[in-house]
């Protein structure tokens, strides 16, 4: 008799937590969907990005040999801009590009890639970390951001530096080739491991490029570099040519390619979607050091 | 003599089994644990492969999940482990999407929180309760230190050690401790308990810590540590399957060895060591 009580007792107690972690799970999925809730699970953000700065200083991100050197350094993302302006540039090896650097600073810049070479490089041998999950050592040159901003000069107002990009993520119309849109679906480029609930591409929508944002700490910490050299070559397209962003002590994401103007401003609300980059507009955080 | 030790033993014999602190951080470690894991499950479905080292070796992964299909869509899951291949369809690689057809991804979505794929809001809530079991923890070992908790309740005694064997096998039979005995935690108790706040929760933390580009610039210790961001990352993936196996293990036996006398002590703290003698009993008279 009481056997039999303890075992009913026991199966009431497993179905119930079944039934209990199958409605807890559809809860949690439906209180994720909230935008309120949505705040909240960003708080941690915040904290991570308060905690991170005073205990990093100015420490540098781990680097690397040349043995180190992951040989095959998968591209992520774009691989190669649709954009008409972009491959027309990309035809003459980018003879034509020039770097804008504009916003809030004294004296606007258009800067060559012979002018950007002409400024004292920094090699560095880093990790490129994915936020997908993957980590690759790549070996970068460039000129320090920090040294093209001095030379534009920056006004006391000046908060963040924001990187736009030649690449078309969403809206794909009458300024990308019809060819590369279509391989640009297939291929999973910029949806990759992150998003796939991506937005629709209607033709007659405003193209949506990449960008990016970061503050002035990261903006002119050494290891902050516009490369144009990745491995002891010429960047090459699919990595971001002709010249990528690297912020070493944060993730992938925030290491636009395809940079074709920078601009500093005192925020970035009312650029794209107002969260400071592209993916940020799409829900990962803004402060990408975890 | 049965008829005596029925009534005698129907008298409850109630003890304080566990103290506010180890109550109040249990459940917020329980809950925060089962969103880590169903988050941290999401986060590796954006790249469902672990490597070992500094880098990923894309070509030599230590464990990956794939799926293979044809022009209709995705059909077999495949996981690989140091190479050799396992068919996983349904349950790794290939799985049931929301709209009934088969999608690819790492882990099905009834185990991933969210259930759909977005790894933005996985993110989230991994690292919000990620806080909430660091501070937890904090609380519950800095008490268990002072309280002299870990020292006295959980640390096993020689006597303890040498009575693993026996206590092993009294485990599969069902015998748990009666009386007395059961004021305290049993050596397997105090082992996996032990092994699970001062090992496996202490490396989950640290080897995510070491996964966080921005710590492994101010603490490169923590990648000389696990040898590489690959190596912590797979630590961590491999942490976390010890503590599912800890858990899986720990809620069975709070089932078998009364649940309703294990649960209100982890409630109230009131704890009855008679209703083991009940079961005793029980068991004498056939």
């Amino acid at each position: 008799m009481r056997k039999s009580v303890s075992t009913d007792r026991r199966q009431f107690l497993i179905r119930g937590l079944g039934a209990g972690g199958a409605l807890a799970l559809g809860g949690c999925d439906r209180l994720s969907d909230s935008e309120r809730f949505d705040d909240v699970l960003g708080l941690a953000e915040n904290l991570n990005l308060k905690l991170q700065r005073p205990i990093m200083g100015d420490a540098l991100a781990p680097e690397f040999t040349e043995a180190d050197i992951t040989p095959n350094f998968k591209p992520n993302g774009t691989d190669n801009p649709p954009d008409k302006e972009y491959q027309a540039l990309a035809k003459t090896n980018f003879a034509g590009w020039r770097l804008l650097v504009d916003g809030l600073v004294d004296h606007p810049l258009k800067l060559s890639l012979a002018e950007l070479r002409s400024i004292p490089p920094r090699t560095q041998i880093t990790r490129h970390d994915c936020v997908e999950g993957w980590s690759c050592i790549g070996k970068w040159t460039g000129a320090p951001l920090k040294e093209v901003l001095q030379r534009a000069g920056l006004k006391p107002q000046a908060r963040y530096v924001v990187l736009h990009c030649a690449d078309t993520m969403e809206g794909a119309g009458g300024d990308t080739s019809d060819d590369q849109s279509s391989s640009k679906q297939s291929s999973g480029g910029q949806t990759s491991g992150k998003h796939s609930t991506a937005k629709q591409a209607g033709s007659d929508k405003q193209a949506i490029r990449y960008y990016e944002s970061i503050d002035l700490a990261d903006a002119f910490h050494p290891q902050t570099i516009l490369a144009y050299d990745m491995n002891d070559r010429t960047l090459p397209i699919p990595h971001g040519a002709p010249l990528r962003l690297r912020v070493e002590r944060q993730l992938g994401y925030k290491m636009a390619k395809y940079v074709m103007r920078i601009e500093v401003v005192e925020s970035f609300s009312d650029i794209g979607d107002g969260k400071g980059g592209y993916w940020e507009d799409r829900g990962y955080d803004w402060y990408a050091g975890i | 003599m049965p008829v005596q030790e029925a009534i005698e033993v129907n008298r409850r014999h109630w003890i304080h089994r566990h103290s506010l602190v180890v109550r109040i951080t249990h459940w917020i470690a329980a809950l925060s644990i089962a969103v880590l894991l169903m988050s941290g499950l999401q986060i590796f479905n954006a790249h469902p492969a672990l490597y070992w080292g500094k880098q990923s070796d894309f070509g030599n992964p230590i464990l990956a999940m794939k799926s293979e299909g044809n022009d209709d869509g995705p059909s077999k899951g495949v996981t690989t482990v140091f190479g050799r291949a396992f068919g996983t369809t349904g349950l790794f690689g290939v799985s049931t999407g929301a709209d009934g057809e088969m999608e690819e991804r790492g882990f099905p979505r009834w185990i991933t929180l969210p259930g759909d794929q977005d790894l933005a809001k996985g993110r989230r809530w991994h690292f919000l309760f990620a806080w909430l079991l660091f501070l937890a923890g904090l609380i519950y070992l800095v008490h268990g230190f002072i309280s002299r908790h870990v020292w006295r309740d959980l640390m096993p005694t020689g006597d303890d050690i040498r009575d693993i064997p026996h206590s092993i096998v009294e485990h599969a039979r069902l015998n748990f401790p009666k009386g007395d005995k059961a004021r305290v935690y049993n050596v397997l108790q105090k082992l996996s308990y032990l092994i699970v706040v001062i090992f496996l929760v202490p490396a989950l933390v640290l080897a995510g810590m070491t996964m966080s580009p921005g710590l492994d610039a101010a603490f490169p210790q923590l990648l000389t540590l696990f040898g590489g961001r690959q190596t912590a990352r797979t630590i961590h993936f491999l942490a976390a399957s010890g503590l599912v196996l800890f858990i899986v293990v720990h809620v069975v036996m709070v089932l078998v060895s009364g649940v309703w006398n294990n649960l209100r002590s982890m409630i109230n703290g009131r704890f009855d060591i008679a209703e083991s003698r009940k079961t005793y009993a029980q068991k004498r008279k056939h």
